[in-house]
């Protein structure tokens, strides 16, 4: 008896909020059950950001917990434990690995508010018209599925989109101008012998091996169908240059994590190597100058985006894309942009930075006055110009996406041996 | 009824029988063993079983797959670089471990032999332990920045005069890696040789001396004999740690060095656990034969 009146006062109860929801804007019911609401997130440490967890909380009224993992460990907690997370943040290669295995759902385009504003990258894979698409893991060849529960990728804007575009970046070498003393114009340089015993590779197999292709096509050593998949001649061919090299002593050290890249280059051990945009900026932050300097065979770009567990439903899911909104609307974005990053929906991040902001980091201006980082750093003076300059030329350039091979244990092992060598 | 009989007797009839169980010499032995067995059983026994279990296994890019495999082990054996990459792994071990025995027993027969009070002797032998004050990796890297091109060994030498250009192998190199490790580990030599060398009965050597014996001798026909355990138990500590060790190697030699260490941890980074444990059973079957073959020299236990 007592337990049906408590059923019925819950269908009572429930109508009513329905009666409300249809009644009074949604917002008003919202706001009371989504502060209960937490999503978890995962991700490499790249964009996962505590200043964004605060922000969303502020915003959005919701908790957002962000766990912060290597890309091996990602890859492997996506693929493994679906339950451990709601939102995964990750980079398209691992989208190529991880999507099969059916943990992630396919996000309804037509939910997202500025899906139509997205940069052609990830929706055809051109930049602009005429562009031509590189070699890799092209975000579009995997940004797209056939519905919630799609497993295979299609090629064209299907209306279901498998991870969002968040953030992303084009790849070069780094280089010390004052120990140089000349214009470095080609990867190839990485293995000039003049910069014997002060050159460097990042040991991270998987990016490691695509900035070693990046060198050896532009020497004419080799020519690659694909740098992005490599056969297993190519692989021998490429890991045999650089084995060489390294016995030769072409190389200082190599690098694993972005502390050791910052201080090779800062303490000159190293005046040529592999970096990543902000560790760029951390050396140049000391006092040192260090250039990320565009080349002419192109640049190794990498992308990342936000994937929804498959677990996600309900208020939870709402929540989800309500959050996938928000990160498109331009407040995350003008933070990564001022990192050096690039964010999926440029125009709306403009909103959220300075003309001369704007001007620096995307359209490849001289700085106006001095450009401080999200927080607080100086990273450029009046009159200086970002490397590479505007967006368009320096996205414009990718000669290769970071990738994962057919061949990829196969390329691990031969990794093995270079750095055993 | 008769049910209810035997409870009410037996507590009489039983104590006893228990008391003598719980204070016979046997049970308190297995209850004083019991929590260091439980403890070893749980963190070292058990482990180790599953690394063995594991290493069965076989492994795609992201899912073990429970197996009874020999694919590892055959992989293992057969790879050129699992032979290149033990043999840098004994070529450290052994050279470490004679640099830290030289330095360990010198600086041991020195606070033992030519330190005369035991003031001294303690707060010598203590002075020795202050750079254990720190962590491992701080010690280690704090060589990187003295070493470099543009390091304070460098900038010194080049001051002084003896050298014109900075010299590259002092980091990122073997040298560096050595001398990290001869850094680390010598105070494992120090302490054991020490220990054995305080308990060498003096008059032995006053006989000696009076019997006409030169130093050397001594050294030779007293020292060295006794402090056999303590050089044992230096040389076995020394041996696991440097064999076992992955990250001295991989920030010394700036990554281009690899031991068995480095190989199972690039395996562990990579998520194949399979792989890694059958490198790390190989590895715990070396070092256990290596400390096997030193026991046959001297029985530590005897000595202790």
């Amino acid at each position: 008896m007592s337990k049906m009146r408590t059923s019925r006062r819950n269908v009572l109860k429930t109508g009513a909020a329905v009666m409300a929801a249809t009644a009074f804007p949604a917002p008003m019911i919202w706001a009371q059950e989504i502060k209960d609401i937490t999503l978890r997130q995962f991700g490499t440490g790249v964009s996962n950001l505590n200043d964004v967890a605060n922000k969303v909380k502020e915003d959005l009224g919701f908790t957002l917990e962000m766990t912060a993992l290597d890309s091996d460990a990602v890859t492997q907690r996506a693929a493994t434990q679906p339950d451990s997370f709601d939102i995964a943040d990750i980079e398209y290669w691992i989208c190529k690995k991880v999507w099969p295995t059916g943990n992630l759902q396919g996000m309804d385009t037509s939910k997202i508010a500025n899906y139509d504003k997205i940069v052609g990258i990830f929706r055809n894979g051109k930049l602009a018209p005429d562009s031509v698409i590189a070699q890799g893991t092209a975000p579009h060849t995997v940004g797209f599925t056939t519905g919630v529960d799609g497993t295979e990728f299609v090629a064209e804007e299907s209306g279901w989109m498998t991870l969002i575009p968040t953030i992303y970046n084009a790849d070069t070498l780094g280089i010390r101008p004052d120990l140089i003393g000349r214009p470095i114009e080609t990867w190839a340089e990485l293995l000039n012998p003049e910069f014997k015993g002060k050159a460097s590779i990042l040991d991270i197999s998987s990016i490691g091996i695509m900035d070693m292709a990046m060198v050896c096509e532009s020497m004419g050593e080799i020519s690659y169908a694909d740098k992005g998949n490599m056969t297993v001649e190519e692989i021998d061919k490429t890991i045999g240059i650089f084995t060489e090299a390294k016995k030769a002593g072409q190389f200082r050290a190599f690098w694993k994590s972005f502390d050791e890249s910052v201080n090779l280059m800062a303490s000159g051990e190293v005046v040529i190597q592999s970096m990543w945009s902000p560790a760029i900026t951390a050396v140049k932050a000391r006092g040192i100058p260090c250039v990320y300097q565009p080349l002419k065979e192109g640049y190794r770009s990498w992308g990342g985006g936000l994937g929804l567990s498959k677990n996600l439903s309900g208020i939870a899911l709402d929540a989800a894309y309500e959050y996938i909104n928000w990160y498109l609307s331009g407040w995350v974005g003008g933070y990564l942009m001022r990192q050096g990053y690039y964010s999926a929906v440029p125009e709306t991040s403009k909103e959220f930075m300075s003309a001369d902001e704007w001007g620096y980091w995307f359209e490849g201006m001289p700085a106006a006055g001095d450009i401080l980082s999200p927080v607080g750093d100086k990273l450029a003076g009046a009159g200086d110009l970002r490397d590479g300059g505007a967006f368009v030329d320096r996205m414009g350039k990718v000669a290769c996406w970071n990738s994962v091979m057919d061949e990829n244990q196969y390329m691990v092992r031969k990794w093995n041996e270079f750095i055993a060598a | 009824m008769r049910r209810g009989n035997p409870p009410a007797h037996s507590p009489i009839l039983r104590k006893p029988a228990m008391q003598r169980f719980l204070t016979s010499n046997t049970t308190i032995g297995w209850l004083l063993a019991a929590p260091l067995a439980l403890v070893l059983g749980f963190f070292l026994i058990l482990p180790t079983i599953v690394i063995v279990i594991v290493s069965f296994w076989q492994a795609t890019e992201f899912s073990i797959i429970p197996a009874f495999s020999f694919e590892n082990y055959a992989f293992l054996f057969t790879s050129s670089v699992t032979f290149d990459v033990f043999i840098n792994t004994f070529k450290y071990a052994v050279i470490t471990w004679a640099l830290t025995l030289l330095i360990g027993f010198t600086v041991a027969y020195f606070l033992a032999f030519h330190v005369r009070t035991l003031t001294w002797q303690v707060t010598l032998s203590l002075l020795c332990t202050v750079p254990f004050w720190t962590s491992n990796i701080i010690r280690m890297i704090s060589w990187i920045p003295f070493l470099g091109r543009n390091g304070l060994a460098n900038s010194g030498l080049q001051s002084l005069g003896i050298i014109d250009q900075p010299l590259d192998w002092l980091l990122f190199s073997d040298f560096a890696v050595l001398l990290a490790f001869v850094h680390l580990n010598t105070i494992f030599m120090i302490v054991p040789i020490l220990n054995t060398m305080l308990r060498i009965n003096k008059s032995l050597i006053e006989a000696a001396r009076d019997g006409g014996a030169t130093d050397w001798q001594i050294l030779t026909n007293i020292i060295i004999p006794l402090t056999k355990p303590g050089i044992m138990i230096g040389t076995i500590f020394v041996l696991a740690l440097v064999m076992g060790d992955f990250v001295t190697v991989r920030f010394m030699s700036g990554s281009q060095s690899a031991n068995v260490g480095r190989l199972i941890s690039n395996d562990v980074g990579l998520l194949q656990y399979p792989s890694a444990s059958a490198t790390s059973v190989v590895l715990l079957g070396t070092v256990l034969l290596m400390v096997a073959i030193l026991l046959r020299f001297v029985n530590i236990r005897k000595e202790l």
